[in-house]
């Protein structure tokens, strides 16, 4: 297990209870009383910590390397019968853009997603999570494919941005970004989206223009990243945790301020704690709002769509 | 062992003494250095005589321009920004919206506005770059949206002139949300067939180019424009080399595909009437159109 600076008091805690045991089991003592004291102590601080996350502990939890990724959620959600398809038709596949055709509950669905890497060298092949014009350009692709059989379609976040590069803008990235949003505000068939880990900015919202858009607890979404945010505005990247408190990044701000539809409950610790019981939680909520969204005409729905992300702003008239 | 040296120690003019443009006569092209008196340069449009490169001009300038007569009516010119989120860096952001009103005698970072081109109307919103860098705040996104809805109602083509840096960070995912907002009104527009042109005019960056400013029927731009996704800052960090010449320059995006012309101000009016002209104005239709 990886503990994140703020989750040392606990590390600690389990190490003193490690080593207790192993004392235990060599010299042969009770030592019962001890570890039940010690693991009711790591539960009772675990409690506290995490009720209690700042902004910028969210951000550090949203990217913790053990934090279940776009694939594990479709590997975990679907019954067992994912068909990957890869391409833009255009120029290549874009291996930090993932998606296909499964069920989950009998109900097809195209999933799509950013996939982020979990070690050094995969992380390199999926550009960190990255996407460059051809990702949203083969998102976009496998979205009217599920538009013209009607299916819906899932799509989980999960991106530090859209990948700034030569080649990037070369091929067009501010396009390929502006041609998915706007050609998801019409899609015919229900769209729903979960934040699973970064969402930030442009990037997220190349494939976040949805019917019902969630965040899972421990996630986070804003027009910049802290970091870069610190950067821009104090010329520097020590106020990354005063930029992820001001840019109201948080399921509960975001909630609160009325743009997204609802939160997703995580274990205590984050996602990585219990993958299996965010999993539970993706699909029940999954189930409930397609269910919801089906009983809508296609004009409907995208009526709504429409008027849902019209309304989005604060300003004086 | 010196080859020259001064012969008499400490010669110096006083600051008064010194020689100096009286300020706000004369620009100074920053591509050729040429010196030209500010008032020929701007009735010369805010361009360069001698090497024609493209000033940042504001919006009442696009206006007088494009408009005939230089007549056109203004709307929504109240509506302003507001602080939802109480944002604060070195400074607070509501202090930074009075300080930006004070400096630009504007209201938001873009205007809007209605009337003639060459005897056609059309409706014409144009971002303003000295307002906290033509950011697109939720009013920037509420003024397109009412432009937009305008256009609908009174079926006339609409131009949206980008100046802009992006997203305002000063209101986060509220401003990354009018990327939608915007977008899904030029759906609209679209649907009832009628033209939207798309000038590009530097900068235009990131959410901007990201949502309205690449969605145009047709997206062009003024020469020489620096235009794209992510400042050239942020990629040459990122990527850790110098990058090319002439990248992310309206030229660029003609020849690598993302816009349709390149416009030279002097012709702007006239290619655009033109424009709205052969696919709206016209009245000829095709016989086997319905």
């Amino acid at each position: 297990m990886e503990y994140l600076d703020f989750e040392h008091p606990i590390k600690e805690l389990k190490e003193q209870l490690d080593k207790t045991v192993s004392i235990g089991k060599e010299t042969n003592t009770d030592v019962s009383e001890l570890t039940k004291e010690l693991n009711s102590k790591i539960h009772s601080l675990k409690k506290k910590l995490y009720s209690n996350l700042t902004p910028w502990q969210i951000v550090q939890l949203s990217r913790h390397p053990e934090r279940p990724y776009t694939l594990d959620y479709i590997n975990a959600l679907c019954d067992d019968n994912f068909i990957e398809i890869h391409g833009d038709r255009n120029f290549k596949d874009d291996k930090a853009m993932v998606g296909g055709w499964c069920s989950i509950d009998n109900q097809t669905y195209m999933i799509i997603g950013q996939q982020k890497g979990k070690n050094t060298k995969t992380r390199k092949y999926r550009n960190f999570g990255m996407a460059n014009p051809e990702g949203y350009r083969k998102a976009l692709r496998l979205m009217k494919m599920a538009e013209k059989f009607n299916h819906p379609i899932i799509t989980l976040i999960d991106t530090p941005g859209a990948y700034p590069g030569i080649e990037a803008e070369s091929r067009g990235q501010g396009e390929a970004i502006a041609r998915n949003i706007y050609e998801m505000i019409n899609l015919s068939v229900p769209v729903i989206s979960f934040i699973i880990g970064e969402g930030a900015s442009g990037g997220a919202l190349g494939i976040g223009v949805a019917d019902k858009v969630f965040m899972l607890e421990n996630t986070w979404y804003s027009v910049i990243s802290p970091e870069s945010c610190s950067s821009i505005l104090w010329r520097n990247w020590d106020n990354k945790e005063k930029a992820a408190e001001s840019l109201k990044l948080t399921p509960k701000n975001m909630l609160k301020n009325k743009l997204i539809d609802g939160i997703i409950k995580e274990p205590l610790g984050g996602a990585h704690q219990k993958p299996e019981v965010v999993f539970k939680n993706v699909k029940d909520c999954l189930n409930i709002n397609v269910k919801k969204l089906h009983s809508l005409s296609s004009k409907k729905r995208i009526m709504e769509r429409i008027e849902k992300f019209s309304k989005m702003g604060v300003f004086q008239d | 062992m010196v080859w020259f040296k001064r012969k008499n120690q400490g010669i110096f003019t006083d600051s008064k003494d010194k020689k100096d443009f009286p300020k706000g006569l004369w620009f100074k092209c920053p591509k050729c250095k040429t010196l030209i008196p500010k008032e020929e340069h701007n009735a010369n449009l805010g361009v360069c005589r001698n090497c024609d490169y493209h000033s940042r001009i504001s919006s009442k300038k696009y206006f007088s321009l494009l408009f005939d007569n230089g007549e056109y009516i203004v709307i929504n010119e109240k509506l302003t920004s507001k602080d939802p989120l109480k944002f604060s860096d070195t400074k607070s952001y509501t202090e930074r919206i009075k300080m930006a009103k004070g400096e630009t005698k504007l209201n938001e970072a873009i205007c809007t506005a209605h009337g003639k081109i060459n005897n056609m109307k059309i409706a014409i919103a144009s971002m303003n770059f000295e307002f906290i860098g033509g950011s697109i705040s939720s009013a920037v996104g509420e003024k397109i949206y009412r432009i937009i809805q305008f256009c609908i109602r009174k079926k006339i083509p609409l131009m949206i002139i980008s100046k802009s840096g992006g997203a305002r960070m000063m209101e986060s995912a509220f401003s990354l949300m009018q990327l939608a907002k915007t977008s899904a009104q030029l759906s609209l527009l679209s649907e009832q067939k009628i033209p939207y042109i798309s000038l590009l005019t530097d900068p235009t960056f990131g959410g901007a180019t990201a949502s309205f400013s690449m969605l145009g029927d047709i997206n062009i731009a003024e020469p020489d424009a620096l235009i794209g996704f992510a400042g050239p800052r942020v990629i040459k960090e990122t990527i850790g080399k110098d990058l090319p010449e002439g990248f992310q320059k309206s030229e660029f995006l003609l020849e690598k595909g993302f816009l349709d012309f390149v416009v030279h101000r002097k012709n702007l009016k006239n290619k655009i009437s033109n424009f709205i002209k052969l696919v709206y104005y016209s009245k000829k239709e095709f016989k086997g159109r319905k």
